[in-house]
C-alpha cells in the first residue's frame, strides 16, 4: 500500500510551493505535484529577464520561501533553493487526471504513474496552465500541440499555427525565420484583424505574408483535423490543406471543468467566477479540498504565497491563526466608533449592507482590503455634485440625504440603512450627479469600482440589487421633477435592461414603436434620412434618454437612434410612462420643453441641409468618422487640425518634457479625415478598457476625469493589451537630461523632447540602475495648472482637446464645419 | 476658472482657431492700434517741428526703446517654445503676438529711423530687421499653405512607416535577386546599398534626385539582355516590379521631406538673421550712446 500523505499540493506556483515549503518545515507528510519538469511554470514561462514586482507593498510576506521584486531568473533560483532547503517532496511530470474520494482518503489519479493517496488536497493550479483546446473533430490527434519550445526543431513540414494573438504570431514567425528549414507555414485567425497582438508582431506578419513567406487565413476556423490534413472554413468556403503539424495558441482559461469534477462548486456560471470557499480556503461543497492562489481569485504573488502558508496552518489544526492581512484591516478600522473587533466589523458590514449579504467571511476580508469604512457626522458631505468618482457607497448604519436640486440644497431625498448610493458613477463613468450628505451620524463603506465589479461578478444577488437600484435612481435623476420611487414603480416594473452592439439601432426611423430609452452606459447617435442619405443629428451620451417624441405624441419614429459603441440601455414601456406624465404635470412640461429643443436642432439641420447641403454633409461625415474612431466612448480626446499642423512635433516634445522624458502621444500615427487627425493618444474612455484587468488596481480616474496609472503599476502589460487604441506603452523613464539652457548654450544633452535610444542607452549605462518597464499613458497633465502640455505647446493652434458632446454639436455647421 | 464640485476645473482649449485668428485677431488689433497711434503721434509731432523727428528726438527714443524691447521679446519665442512649464500659457497666443507685433515693427522701427538711411551700422540693423520680418512673412505663407499638402501627401502613413516600407522592399529585393546572375545581382546591390533616401538639406528642398541609385539600377536592369530560362525572366520581372515599388515609396518619402524642408527653410534665414540683428542692435545702441 502506497503512502497516504497528509497533504497533497497540486500545482507548484507561488501558492503551491509556499504551501509545500511550510508543510515540509512543519514536518507534515506531503507531496507537491507539478505537471511540468520545473517549479512554477507560469513564472518560468515569463520572457527571460522579466522584472517581477512584489505588490501590494503594504502586505507582509508570510512564507518559508523568500520573495522580493527582481528578475525572473533570480526569483526562480531563490524558490528552487528554498524548496530544496525546506526538504519539499516534489513529484515532477505529475499531471493530475482526476480526484476521487472524500476527506481523509482522496485518490489523485495521474496521467502517468501510480495514483497518489492523500488526506487533504490543496488545489493551487492557477489559471495559466490550461490552454484553450481545439474543439473540432480530430483536435486530440498527436500532431496537435499547444506549445512551441524550439522552432528550429522542424524541417520540411506543412505547419498550421492557430490563433492571431502574440503567442501564435511569434510562433509562426519563429518557424519561418530560417528559410533553410523549408517549412510551409500558415497562420489561421478567427477574426479579420489581430486586435490582441502587438503592432510590431502584426506588421512583421503582414510583411512576411506580402513577401510570400507565410500564408495568413483570416476569418477562418478549423472544422476538421485528419492525419496529414486540415480542413478550414473560410469566408469563401471550406478548403482542405496538407498539414503535418498544428500549433494551437488560442489563449488559456481557468481549468474549471477539472476543478468542478473534483466536487468544488463555483459561485456562479459566469466565466470569471471563482470557487466558493470557507474562511480557511476549504471548498464549501467538498470538505478536504482547499483552493488557493489565482484559482481562488488572488492573482498577486504575495497573496498566493501567504495563502500557501496559511492553508497549511489551517489543515494542521491551527484555527486561531491571524490572517496576514489582519494588521491591515485593524488599521483600516481603527478610528471608527463602536469598539468592534475585525471579525465583528466584517460581520456587521456584511449583515447590514444589502449588497454584501451574499459574501463569505473570506470574501469579506478580501473585499474590505480594497474598500474603506468611514463614519460621518450629521451634515458631512460624502461627495459633491460634479466630482469625479466611480466608487459605490453602502450604508451600514444611519441614513444620508441627496441634494437633488443644485440650486436649492434644502430639497433632499433620503436613502436609508443597508441601501447603496453612488452607483451611477460606477455604471456610467460620469461625474457625480448630486451632492450627498449624512442625514444623521452614519457609517458607510466606500467600494472602489474594481471591487464593486468583482463583487457583482461573484455574487449574483449583489448584481441584481445594484441593477435594480441603479435603474430606479437613474430614472429619478434623469427626469427629476420631484419624482419619488413610489411614482415610478409601475414604469420600472416593465423596465428591461438591454445590451446594444456598436451600430445596432434601438429605434429605427419610421417605425411604429413608442418605448422610451435610457442610456445607462456607452452613447448613441441620432441619424435622420435627408435627401436619401443618413445625416448625423446629435450625440446622446450616457445618462440621457431618447425616444420621447414618439412616446409623447404617439407618432412614428422621426429618426434612427443607434449605438456609437457597445452600450447598455434601459427600455421603459410607454403606457405606464404616459400615465406618469398625466399624474405629474411638472414632468410633462419638462419633457415637452426638452423635446421642443431637440426638435429645433433637428429642424435647424434640416433647413441647413436644404440651403447648404455641403456643410451638413461635411458635419455628418466628420461626426461619423469620429464615432468610428471610438470617440463615442471618449470623455476627452486630442484632435489635430491638419490644415494647421506644421509637423513640428512640439506637442510630443512638450509631452515628453512634462512627463519624465517619455512622450505619451504619437502625433503622426492614427487616422485622418477631412483635415481632422485623431493621433494615437489616450481618449480617457468613459469605461476604460485598460481598467478592466489591472492586478494591482493601479488605473484610476482622477479629479478632472483623466484616466491615469498610479505608482502601484507592476508592469504586467495587461492594460497595453486591453487598450483598443494602442495608446499605452511599456517603457522605463530615461535618465534625467541636462537643463534647457545647458542644451541651448553649450549643446549638452539631447535637447527638448524624448531622448533618442542611443542617448538613453549611454546615459543609462552611467547610472547603472535597474528599473522595470511600466505602463505609460496620457494623464491629461494631471496636477499641472495650465492643463495638457500638448495643447499649450502647439504653436499654431492645431492641437485641441475636446469632449465628444461639445465637439459633435451643431455649432460646427454654423462655424462652417471646418 | 470655474468652480465645480469642490475642485477647480482646469482651463481647456475649447475654441478651434489657428494662430492667425487667435481670440478673434486680438493681436492683429493690438498691433494695428499700436501702429496707428505711432503714425498719428509721429505726424502730429512732425507738423510742429522743422525737421521730421529723428531717432534722437524724444519720440525717436520712445519708438527706439519700444522697438528694441519688442525685438528682444520676439526673439524669446525660441526659449518659450522649448521650455515646457506647468503654468497656464499658450504657445499659440505667443506665436500670434509674435507674428503681429513683429509685423508692427515695420512701422515702429521705420518711424524710429526718421527716414534717415545711410551706409552705417544703424541702417544695417534696420536692414537685418526687415530681412527677419520678410523671412517671417514667408514663414506665415508656409504655415498657412503647406500643412495641407503635408497631410495630403502622407495620408495616414507615418515617417517611420515610410522608412520601414523602403527597408522591407529592400529585404524583398534581396530575396528576389537570389536567382539572378552576377551582373543582375550587382544592379540590385547598387539599389539596396547606395540609395540615399533624403540627402542634404538642399537636395531635400529641391527634390532633385537624378542620380538616385534605385533609379539608375532600374535603368540598368531594363538594359539587361533577356535571360535564357523562363524562371530567370520571371525573377527579373519580379525584381523590376519591386524596384518600381521602391521608387514610388522613395518618391512619397522625398515629397514629405521636401514639404518639411520648405516648412523649415525660412527658419534658416529667420534665426541666423535674428542673431545678426541682435548683434547689430547692440552695436547700434552702443555706438549711438558712445559716439553720437
Amino acid at each position: 500500500m502506497a503512502e497516504v500523505y497528509k497533504i497533497a499540493i497540486i500545482g507548484s506556483g507561488p501558492a503551491g510551493l509556499s504551501a509545500a515549503a511550510h508543510a515540509a518545515k512543519k514536518g507534515l507528510s506531503h507531496i507537491l505535484l507539478e505537471k511540468t519538469d520545473h517549479l512554477s511554470d507560469t513564472i518560468y514561462r515569463y520572457q527571460k529577464g522579466k522584472h517581477v514586482m512584489a505588490t501590494p507593498s503594504v502586505l507582509v510576506l508570510r512564507s518559508d520561501c523568500e520573495f522580493d521584486a527582481g528578475k525572473r531568473e533570480k526569483i526562480l533560483d531563490q524558490w528552487n533553493q528554498d524548496t530544496r532547503a525546506a526538504g519539499v517532496n516534489v513529484k515532477f511530470n505529475a499531471d493530475v487526471k482526476a480526484i476521487t474520494g472524500e476527506k481523509g482518503a482522496f485518490t489523485i489519479e495521474l496521467k502517468k504513474g501510480d495514483p497518489v493517496q492523500a488526506e487533504t488536497i490543496v488545489l493551487a493550479v492557477g489559471t495559466q496552465g490550461n490552454p484553450n483546446l481545439m474543439r473540432c473533430d480530430g483536435g486530440n490527434l498527436p500532431h496537435v500541440q499547444y506549445q512551441l519550445d524550439d522552432p528550429g526543431e522542424y524541417t520540411d513540414e506543412h505547419i498550421f499555427v492557430i490563433g492571431g494573438g502574440d503567442a501564435g504570431i511569434e510562433n509562426a514567425m519563429g518557424l519561418i525565420a530560417d528559410a533553410g528549414q523549408n517549412n510551409t507555414v500558415t497562420l489561421l485567425n478567427r477574426g479579420a484583424d489581430f486586435p490582441t497582438a502587438k503592432k510590431p508582431n502584426v506588421d512583421g506578419l503582414l510583411a512576411a505574408r506580402d513577401a510570400g513567406r507565410i500564408s495568413v487565413l483570416t476569418e477562418s476556423n478549423t472544422s476538421l483535423v485528419e492525419p496529414g490534413w486540415i480542413t478550414v472554413d473560410t469566408p469563401q468556403g471550406s478548403s482542405r490543406y496538407k498539414c503535418d503539424r498544428i500549433i494551437a495558441r488560442m489563449g488559456a482559461a481557468p481549468p474549471r471543468a477539472f476543478v468542478e469534477s473534483a466536487g468544488v462548486a463555483f459561485a456562479s456560471p459566469d466565466r470569471t467566477a471563482f470557487p466558493t470557499l470557507s474562511p480557511t480556503f476549504e471548498s464549501t461543497t467538498k470538505p478536504g479540498i482547499y483552493v488557493i492562489g489565482a484559482l481562488a481569485g488572488y492573482p498577486l504573488i504575495k497573496h498566493c504565497m501567504n495563502q500557501g502558508y496559511d492553508v497549511v496552518e489551517y489543515i494542521s489544526g491551527n484555527t486561531s491563526l491571524e490572517a496576514a492581512d489582519e494588521p491591515l484591516l485593524k488599521d483600516k478600522l481603527k478610528g471608527l466608533p463602536g469598539n468592534r473587533s475585525v471579525a465583528e466589523w466584517l460581520e456587521f458590514l456584511r449583515s447590514h449592507v444589502e449588497i454584501l449579504n451574499g459574501l463569505s467571511p473570506l470574501q469579506m476580508r478580501e473585499f474590505l482590503l480594497d474598500s474603506e469604512v468611514r463614519a460621518y457626522n450629521s451634515g458631512d458631505a460624502i461627495f459633491i455634485r460634479n466630482e469625479q468618482g466611480s466608487s459605490v457607497f453602502g450604508i451600514a448604519s444611519g441614513s444620508v440625504k441627496v441634494e437633488v436640486d443644485p440650486t436649492n440644497p434644502a430639497i433632499t431625498v433620503p436613502i436609508g440603512e443597508s441601501s447603496i448610493f453612488g452607483e451611477v458613477g460606477l455604471i456610467s463613468g460620469r461625474r457625480r450627479g448630486a451632492t450627498i450628505r449624512a442625514a444623521e451620524p452614519c457609517i458607510c463603506v466606500e467600494i472602489p469600482r474594481m471591487a464593486a465589479l468583482k463583487l457583482m461578478s461573484q455574487v449574483p444577488e449583489a448584481r441584481e440589487t445594484v441593477n435594480r437600484i441603479t435603474t430606479e435612481r437613474q430614472v429619478l435623476q434623469i427626469f427629476k421633477s420631484g419624482l419619488t420611487p413610489a411614482d415610478i414603480r409601475e414604469v420600472l416594473a416593465g423596465a428591461e435592461v438591454k445590451d446594444v452592439k456598436p451600430g445596432e439601432a434601438i429605434i429605427s426611423e419610421g417605425d411604429i414603436s413608442d418605448d422610451l430609452y435610457i442610456i445607462r452606459s456607452g452613447s448613441m447617435i441620432v441619424e435622420k434620412t435627408l435627401g436619401g442619405k443618413p445625416v448625423f443629428m446629435s450625440y446622446v451620451p450616457a445618462g440621457s434618454y431618447s425616444g420621447e417624441m414618439a412616446m409623447i405624441e404617439r407618432s412614428p419614429r422621426v429618426a434612427t437612434v443607434k449605438a456609437a459603441i457597445r452600450s447598455t440601455v434601459v427600455k421603459l414601456p410607454a403606457e405606464p410612462f404616459r400615465e406618469l406624465l398625466k399624474r405629474k404635470p411638472e414632468l410633462d412640461k419638462r419633457m415637452r420643453g426638452e423635446m421642443k429643443a431637440r426638435r429645433e436642432i433637428n429642424e435647424f439641420i434640416e433647413s441647413q441641409q436644404d440651403k447648404f447641403g455641403g456643410a451638413v454633409d461635411m458635419y455628418s461625415s466628420v461626426a461619423n468618422f469620429l464615432i468610428k474612431q471610438g470617440i463615442g466612448e471618449a470623455t476627452d480626446v486630442l484632435l489635430i487640425d491638419e490644415s494647421l499642423c506644421v509637423g513640428c512635433d512640439n506637442c510630443e516634445k512638450a509631452c515628453a518634457d512634462s512627463h519624465d522624458g517619455l512622450s505619451r502621444l504619437n502625433r503622426e500615427a492614427g487616422t485622418t479625415f477631412a483635415d481632422i487627425h485623431v493621433p494615437t493618444s489616450c481618449r480617457h474612455c468613459e469605461h476604460p478598457h485598460c481598467m478592466s484587468d489591472c492586478p494591482p488596481n493601479a488605473i484610476r480616474r482622477g479629479p478632472d476625469g483623466e484616466v491615469f496609472i498610479s505608482d502601484a503599476c507592476i508592469g504586467c502589460g495587461n492594460c497595453q493589451r486591453a487598450c483598443p487604441y494602442g495608446v499605452i506603452q511599456m517603457d522605463k523613464p530615461p535618465p534625467p537630461k541636462p537643463s534647457l539652457f545647458k542644451w541651448m548654450l553649450f549643446g549638452m544633452g539631447p535637447g527638448p523632447g524624448q531622448p533618442d535610444y542611443e542617448w538613453r542607452k549611454k546615459a543609462g549605462a552611467k547610472q547603472n540602475t535597474e528599473s522595470p518597464k511600466l505602463a505609460i499613458k496620457c494623464d491629461m497633465c494631471s496636477g499641472k495648472s495650465g492643463g495638457p502640455a500638448c495643447v499649450r505647446a502647439c504653436p499654431t493652434g492645431a492641437a485641441i482637446r475636446v469632449s465628444p458632446d461639445a465637439f459633435l454639436s451643431v455649432a460646427r455647421i454654423e462655424g462652417g464645419a471646418g | 476658472m470655474t468652480h465645480a464640485g469642490g475642485h477647480t476645473e482646469r482651463v481647456r482649449q475649447r475654441t478651434h482657431e489657428g494662430f492667425l485668428r487667435h481670440k478673434g485677431f486680438r493681436w492683429a488689433q493690438i498691433a494695428s492700434g499700436l501702429c496707428v497711434v505711432a503714425v498719428g503721434v509721429y505726424f502730429v509731432t512732425a507738423a510742429q517741428l522743422r525737421e521730421p523727428p529723428s531717432g534722437g528726438s524724444w519720440l525717436g527714443y520712445l519708438l527706439g526703446t519700444a522697438s528694441a524691447g519688442l525685438i528682444v521679446w520676439l526673439a524669446c519665442l525660441g526659449i518659450r517654445k522649448r521650455a515646457v512649464s506647468d503654468g497656464h500659457y499658450s504657445l499659440k497666443a505667443w506665436v500670434s503676438a509674435h507674428v503681429y507685433l513683429g509685423l508692427s515693427l515695420i512701422v515702429l522701427a521705420t518711424l524710429h529711423t526718421g527716414f534717415q538711411f545711410g551706409w552705417n551700422v544703424h541702417t544695417l540693423a534696420y536692414t537685418l530687421m526687415m530681412l527677419v520680418i520678410a523671412s517671417g512673412g514667408f514663414g506665415i505663407w508656409a504655415y498657412s499653405v503647406l500643412p495641407h499638402r503635408l497631410s495630403a501627401n502622407r495620408g495616414e502613413v507615418t515617417r517611420k512607416q515610410m522608412l520601414e516600407t523602403i527597408a522591407s522592399l529592400d529585404a524583398q529585393l534581396q530575396e528576389a535577386a537570389q536567382p539572378l546572375d552576377r551582373s543582375g545581382a550587382a544592379i540590385i546591390r547598387h539599389s539596396i546599398e547606395d540609395t540615399e533616401i533624403g540627402g542634404g538639406f538642399w537636395q531635400r528642398l529641391t527634390g532633385a534626385y537624378d542620380n538616385c541609385a534605385n533609379r539608375q539600377a532600374m535603368i540598368r536592369a531594363r538594359a539587361l539582355p533577356r535571360p535564357k530560362t523562363e524562371r530567370d525572366v520571371e525573377a527579373l520581372a519580379k525584381v523590376e516590379g519591386l524596384m518600381q515599388q521602391k521608387a514610388d515609396a522613395l518618391a512619397l518619402a522625398r515629397r514629405q521631406m521636401r514639404i518639411t524642408a520648405l516648412l523649415e527653410a525660412w527658419l534658416f534665414v529667420h534665426i541666423p538673421a535674428t542673431f545678426a540683428l541682435l548683434a547689430a542692435l547692440i552695436a547700434h545702441i552702443v555706438s549711438v550712446f558712445a559716439y553720437w
